[in-house]
């Protein structure tokens, strides 16, 4: 297969660097060629691949090479970094009225999957949002269309309009005045496939959005499409206006640029995508995980990885030894506390797990929080870093700080008694035994244990 | 340098070539509409042109691995013939893409010499097997034949009404079974039935299938070994139908169908849409296995055989050659 051929080439491309402390442009060059290579045979349309390697050879220009890499490496990390930043490191989620009826109106090239993705929309929403779906035949064209979807209604249990060969038009306005009559929560209106420079049928679906005044209207990709994907998504944008994007056909072994070039040249979110055949095979879209199927580059981007934990486990291991020595201080709180940040997105996934969400340190841990804490921390000298007991012990020191970060006394008070609990909080784990520990984590687990109690991220036993 | 001068000699086969332009009318504005904008507005071959011309390939979906070996063989001749004006490359170039399409002695549709002539249409989800099947169907209607189809999607909601209804438009009977049934089994009772009363033709549907999938690949290929156990050299044609939107995913699909079920044609549907469908040229290329067939629309007749030679002479034309008159 070409990734292959790819991986080696990469590997081939960084051997001939010396290692360096610092990216420069050679270097840089060098491995651009290959990422441009790889994007390229990922479908990424050329246009956005050009203009992408050239924001990434800028920010690669003179970025300090991490431990444990070299600097072709270094190079694939910052394209990485900024592959997901790009595609976004939320997933979206839907559009849907808190009152009323949503509509919602699935359009696309043909046999991009659009009628089997109402029915699998249907379902999900059924089930995620426990609202009453309506599913609308809007295809009047294609043989058989109106059975499909009739037949996939019957199969996700959803109820199913259709009024055989009106215009569209009129089956979406009929469609609407049902489910406003009969107190539907959303109407999903499949449409018919059609080519974007389509002008008539384009006017169709703009008709149609004219009459029904859609929450959403959701472009469906096939992620194996090519090039064109980039006009095909920017002119259907650009005449009737989209919301969102499902990309279809996931559960493929395509590298599915199509993804990028659809994000670049629309700016709208992708909020799902179709990963099989059966009904449930609708997933939310995570766009860092397509960012790394985009790029190739496994086995680099694992070594990245490694490199990454490896810092992070030098750093947690010197913040263990400062805990369990009494010698914490404001300092390593702020290391610690941008060591969980980085796991940010982590989180985001763990909720996801059965029973995670539940947990209440993950509701208490928000962005808020550590912007708080940063900023007092930034208003203390590098002295009273080192050493809290000189807050402590003087209450010109907090107001200063106080008055330096914008924040009242008692937030400064908090953070103190934050530190100074996590510090007590240590001394008792690191003369704790076996058993204790255990009942400690599962306390922990329950939501026994309230706040933000960052020992638990450290004390090593219970997640490593 | 030049087949292509020894290309379109005949009148008849100008006259094809003509043909399969009126064909690619609704594609033509788009297809390759960057490769003639390109010849027409540079003069000099240097390595600005030389870089726009590798995007052009490179946007037309035709791969890396076509495009580099493509800019290569070029680079070479430009070198060795030391061409300067794009006006003496433009041969060079038609030469270049003719020399790597591989399988165009193999481009003509295959028959049975006695008995139904079968053909099977494989493909992944949405590529346009059933309008496909319709349209050819509708084709060999009109030429006097005797065509059966076969509902081979049991999977998918109504692929078999849709094939049933091409089939009520059309006036051409379906052998179907209801939905979940054994896809073999309806191939089998349609060899059948074919053989018994005479068809001249069998055309065969399958559910659409990513190529990643273990079970339906396994499923196609007893499909296919069924076929070939009745009629001995049947299928006569089996077609991996393709969505000429598609990127450079469509050289695995060749690949993994082709291990499943010997591939012997694609056809390229969609081509009145704005993509160009450059994957087979890296196909042929590389796997040998050439466009047969291309579909340009909804309606039953837009659908015709290919023929790179035309397909080419229709991109060159008006820059290679003189524009063609018009009647």
């Amino acid at each position: 297969m070409a990734f292959e051929n790819l991986t080696s080439r990469l590997n081939m491309a960084l051997r001939r660097f010396v290692h360096k402390d610092y990216l420069n442009e050679k270097d840089i060059d060098e491995m651009m060629k290959e990422v441009r290579l790889s994007l390229l045979e990922a479908d990424v349309n050329i246009s956005v691949v050009n203009s992408f390697v050239n924001d990434c050879k800028q920010i690669a220009l003179g970025e300090k090479i991490m431990k444990g890499l070299n600097p072709g490496q270094q190079v694939v990390k910052v394209v990485s970094d900024e592959l997901t930043k790009f595609m976004g490191s939320e997933e979206s989620s839907l559009v849907l009225k808190e009152r009323g009826v949503s509509t919602i109106m699935l359009i696309g090239l043909q046999g991009a999957g659009k009628t089997t993705h109402a029915g699998k929309l249907a379902k999900y929403i059924a089930k995620n949002y426990s609202k009453k779906v309506l599913l609308v035949a809007g295809d009047i064209y294609r043989p058989a269309a109106i059975d499909q979807l009739k037949t996939v209604a019957e199969s996700v249990n959803t109820d199913f309009f259709e009024m055989g060969k009106t215009n569209p038009v009129t089956i979406a306005k009929e469609a609407l005045k049902k489910a406003r009559q009969e107190s539907y929560d959303v109407v999903i209106i499949d449409t018919a496939g059609r080519l974007e420079i389509d002008v008539p049928l384009i006017q169709e679906l703009k008709d149609i959005k004219k009459e029904v005044e859609p929450t959403e209207i959701l472009l469906t990709v096939d992620s194996m499409m090519g090039q064109e994907a980039a006009n095909v998504a920017g002119t259907f944008n650009k005449e009737v206006g989209i919301t969102g994007v499902i990309l279809t056909k996931l559960d493929g072994d395509q590298r599915g640029g199509a993804a990028l070039s659809v994000k670049k040249v629309t700016g709208v979110p992708i909020k799902f995508s179709g990963i099989g055949e059966r009904m449930d095979d609708l997933e939310v879209f995570y766009p860092d995980r397509m960012a790394s199927r985009i790029l190739g580059m496994g086995d680099v981007l694992t070594l990245i990885e490694k490199a990454e934990d490896a810092i992070s486990e030098e750093d947690s291991q010197k913040l263990m030894e400062k805990m369990m020595n009494g010698t914490y201080n404001y300092n390593d709180l702020l290391k610690q506390m941008k060591m969980i940040n980085r796991m940010g997105k982590f989180s985001g996934l763990l909720k996801l797990i059965p029973g995670m969400a539940n947990i209440q340190q993950l509701k208490d841990v928000d962005d808020s929080q550590f912007d708080f804490i940063q900023v007092i921390i930034n208003s203390m000298t590098k002295e009273e870093r080192r050493d809290p007991s000189l807050i402590a012990m003087s209450s010109s020191r907090k107001r200063r700080i106080a008055q330096g970060s914008g924040r009242s006394l008692s937030d400064v008070n908090k953070l103190e008694q934050m530190l100074e609990k996590q510090k007590k909080t240590f001394k008792m784990i690191s003369n704790m035994d076996e058993s204790r520990l255990k009942q400690m984590s599962e306390r922990f687990e329950k939501g026994e244990i309230r706040g933000f109690d960052p020992n638990y991220q450290s004390h090593g036993k219970g997640r490593r | 340098m030049g087949f292509f001068k020894n290309l379109f000699k005949s009148r008849e086969e100008k006259q094809k070539a003509k043909k399969m332009e009126l064909g690619l009318k609704k594609t033509k504005s788009y297809s390759f509409s960057n490769l003639k904008n390109l010849l027409e507005s540079k003069k000099k071959v240097d390595d600005a042109f030389l870089n726009e011309l590798e995007e052009v390939l490179i946007l037309s979906d035709m791969g890396m691995d076509f495009t580099n070996t493509y800019m290569e063989a070029l680079r070479k001749d430009i070198k060795k013939h030391k061409i300067t004006s794009v006006d003496e490359l433009k041969g060079i170039l038609f030469d270049n893409f003719y020399n790597m399409y591989k399988g165009r002695e193999n481009q003509k549709l295959n028959v049975s010499k006695s008995g139904p002539t079968v053909y099977l249409f494989m493909g992944v989800n949405g590529s346009g097997k059933t309008t496909s099947i319709a349209k050819l169907a509708y084709r060999l209607k009109n030429e006097g034949k005797k065509v059966l189809l076969a509902a081979g999607d049991t999977f998918r909601a109504a692929a078999r009404e849709q094939l049933e209804t091409w089939g009520e438009r059309l006036d051409i009977p379906v052998v179907s079974k209801p939905d979940g049934s054994d896809p073999s089994s309806v191939i089998f009772d349609a060899m059948k039935k074919a053989k018994a009363e005479n068809f001249d033709y069998l055309l065969c549907d399958t559910a659409g299938r990513l190529q990643t999938k273990v079970n339906l690949m396994k499923e196609l290929e007893k499909i296919y070994r069924i076929i070939g156990r009745d009629i001995s050299d049947a299928p006569h044609e089996a077609f991996l139908v393709i969505d000429a939107t598609t990127g450079q995913n469509g050289l695995n699909q060749a690949k993994v169908f082709n291990e499943v079920a010997k591939v012997s044609g694609v056809i390229l549907t969609k081509l009145d849409g704005s993509s160009k469908g450059g994957v087979v040229l890296s196909i042929s290329n590389t796997l040998g296995i050439p466009v047969k067939m291309y579909g340009f629309g909804e309606k039953a007749e837009d659908f015709d055989n290919f023929d790179i030679d035309s397909y080419l002479y229709s991109i060159f034309n008006g820059v290679l050659f003189e524009e063609s008159e018009t009647e």
